[in-house]
């Protein structure tokens, strides 16, 4: 979880979570996941507790690294199998609703 | 161009992102190519689908540590990637696989040149990430083509070192000549390879603290950057001599109309929630690797440069000119070796070499003429085997055909003609054909001598030596 206001005071702001995540949640929802969401931040709080005085912050549990693939191209998806679950699709595009910023 | 106010100081950062060189994305095999049909370098990775697993292309971290390597930059022994929160139909996944506080490069700096002055400009941060899909916008609707989607993207961030659209048009450029130098990326700007986000703010003159910024998201050409800032710094001096604020925002650059418009202001857009990669194991490079890498690399223009100046005593701006490429500097270093004349190397490639390579569109590695040829050549003309011009006419052929330029001169009978009787008739016909051209030599005018030089020259079809010809010429006017 990124170091915003959430996990530094302890708060869940989920109206602006949800925000952020293009949910759109009714009052009870809202309400709802407040409560459960601070329970459990509540419950991982309890590692607060412990001294971690320099522990290197994990990032991966498991003890592997350097997974890597050599840089060799090879075919993909045929076109018409890439765009099979397209909603819409048009000369080889997806078709999605007009993009604005 | 300077800062229209001298009252007040611009501070601009630029974030590039630059295409890797590679044959295949980042997280998957799908050929890395440009302008292929759209969707038709896709798989189930790239296209975001419900469990498709990445894996790391081996190739897209040792380019990214070489770029660090060349920029100064200290290398991440411990690296890892992030999720970084993104909702646009161009990135499927909803999120970038990107590096948030673990970058494979930090620091690092780059020095560049405007007008004569040398700066250098630090940088924060390198970092690898997935280049997003394209979008075409029609009347009522998008399309996206996911064919660049996953492509490797190396984020270049600068600190706010630079001043004036000047400097970032030469950070800009010299970033881009090292890339290539390196073998980095092709950072060719008409296809997509080269983008930057520019970050900008002003302030009064004296003031310690920056200004608020406004971000321009989205360049793609260096002349776009330059008139973008410029436009920028320009709006933000007028707001604030008008007493008003900069809003942090995200403004977008207009070509056409030559102009920035505010597209988002900066309060909640910006929380990406960056959360550690899942399914993308963490980077450990150890110290030798590295070093096996830094002792691989190229040398960099810039010193490259300062060599030529120090080691074939070229000025400066012909040393400029043979490394703007890095070809180019290979096959005159080759040339000049070759034959150990370095100012006649120099003189041929920036003018003979370079001039044919223009006139056709064509690319050094195209080149016929070998560097072994080339040397050659400017040994049989210090040797007075040829003549200037019949060099000139060697390299004729052996740009358009390749080949060795002895075996062309035996071939053509192009040999240079020292024989004094051969001359001595030539130039005796010169003066019977140009009676007054002689009389005007003889009455005192010594420059007419050069016109009956050329006529013995054009004679001998550029052949007669032609010190022996002016002598032979002064030898029957004055004997």
């Amino acid at each position: 979880m990124n170091d915003n206001e959430t996990s530094r005071t302890g708060a869940v702001d989920v109206a602006y979570v949800a925000r952020l995540a293009r949910l759109s949640l009714t009052p009870e929802e809202t309400a709802q996941f407040q409560r459960q969401l601070e329970d459990i931040l509540a419950y991982v709080g309890q590692l607060a507790a412990l001294d971690v005085e320099g522990v290197e912050p994990t990032a991966h549990a498991v003890p592997a690294r350097n997974v890597f693939r050599e840089d060799v191209a090879r075919p993909g998806l045929p076109p018409e199998e890439a765009l099979a679950n397209a909603p819409s699709a048009r000369q080889g595009l997806f078709i999605v609703p007009k993009i604005v910023e | 161009m300077t800062s229209p106010a001298p009252e007040f100081l611009a501070s601009i950062g630029l974030e590039t992102h630059v295409q890797l060189r590679t044959a295949s994305k980042l997280f998957c095999g799908c050929a890395r190519a440009f302008g292929a049909p759209p969707n038709t370098l896709v798989c189930p990775v790239c296209l975001g689908l419900p469990g498709a697993m990445p894996t790391v292309n081996r190739e897209a971290v040792r380019l990214t540590v070489r770029a660090g390597l060349l920029l100064d930059c200290e290398i991440g022994l411990r690296s890892k990637f992030d999720r970084k929160s993104y909702f646009y139909p161009d990135m499927p996944k909803n999120y970038q696989i990107s590096q948030y506080d673990r970058p494979l490069c930090i620091g690092g700096k780059l020095e560049i040149e405007v007008g004569g002055a040398r700066k250098t400009i630090r940088l924060t941060r390198i970092h690898l990430e997935e280049d997003v899909g394209k979008s075409l916008h029609f009347e009522s609707s998008s399309g996206v083509d996911f064919n660049r989607a996953g492509a490797p993207l190396m984020e270049i961030v600068s600190e706010p070192d630079l001043a004036t659209p000047d400097e970032a048009m030469a950070y800009l450029l010299a970033l881009k000549q090292i890339l290539v130098y390196g073998g980095i990326s092709d950072a060719n700007l008409e296809e997509g390879n080269v983008r930057c986000d520019i970050n900008v703010s002003v302030r009064p003159a004296g003031a310690t603290r920056l200004g608020t910024k406004a971000e321009i998201k989205n360049m793609n050409t260096f002349k776009g950057v330059h008139r973008a800032l410029t436009y920028e710094i320009e709006r933000q001096i007028r707001v604030l001599r008008a007493g008003g604020a900069i809003r942090q925002e995200t403004r977008r650059w207009d070509d056409a109309a030559g102009r920035t418009e505010a597209m988002r202001s900066k309060e909640d857009a910006h929380d990406y929630r960056y959360f550690p990669e899942p399914d993308l194991l963490p980077i450990e490079l150890t110290a030798e690797e590295v070093a096996a890498w830094r002792a691989d690399l190229p040398e960099r223009p810039a010193a490259r440069r300062a060599r030529f100046v120090a080691a074939y005593g070229l000025p400066e701006y012909d040393a400029g000119v043979l490394t703007a490429e890095k070809a180019i500097a290979d096959y005159f270093e080759a040339v000049a070796r070759a034959c150990g004349n370095f100012k006649a190397a120099s003189n041929w490639v920036m003018t003979e070499v370079l001039r044919a390579l223009g006139e056709r569109q064509m690319d050094i590695a195209q080149l016929r003429v070998t560097p072994a040829a080339l040397a050659a050549l400017i040994g049989l003309v210090e040797r007075k085997v040829i003549t200037m011009p019949t060099a000139k006419e060697v390299f004729a052929h052996l740009f358009e055909r390749g080949g060795d330029p002895e075996a062309i001169v035996k071939e053509k009978g192009l040999a240079q003609v020292s024989d004094t009787g051969a001359i001595d008739a030539l130039a005796e016909a010169a003066i019977a054909a140009h009676p007054s051209v002689a009389a005007d030599y003889r009455a005192g005018k010594k420059p007419a001598l050069q016109f009956l030089v050329g006529q013995v020259m054009k004679a001998s079809r550029g052949k007669a030596n032609p010190q022996l010809a002016a002598e032979a010429l002064k030898r029957k006017l004055e004997g």
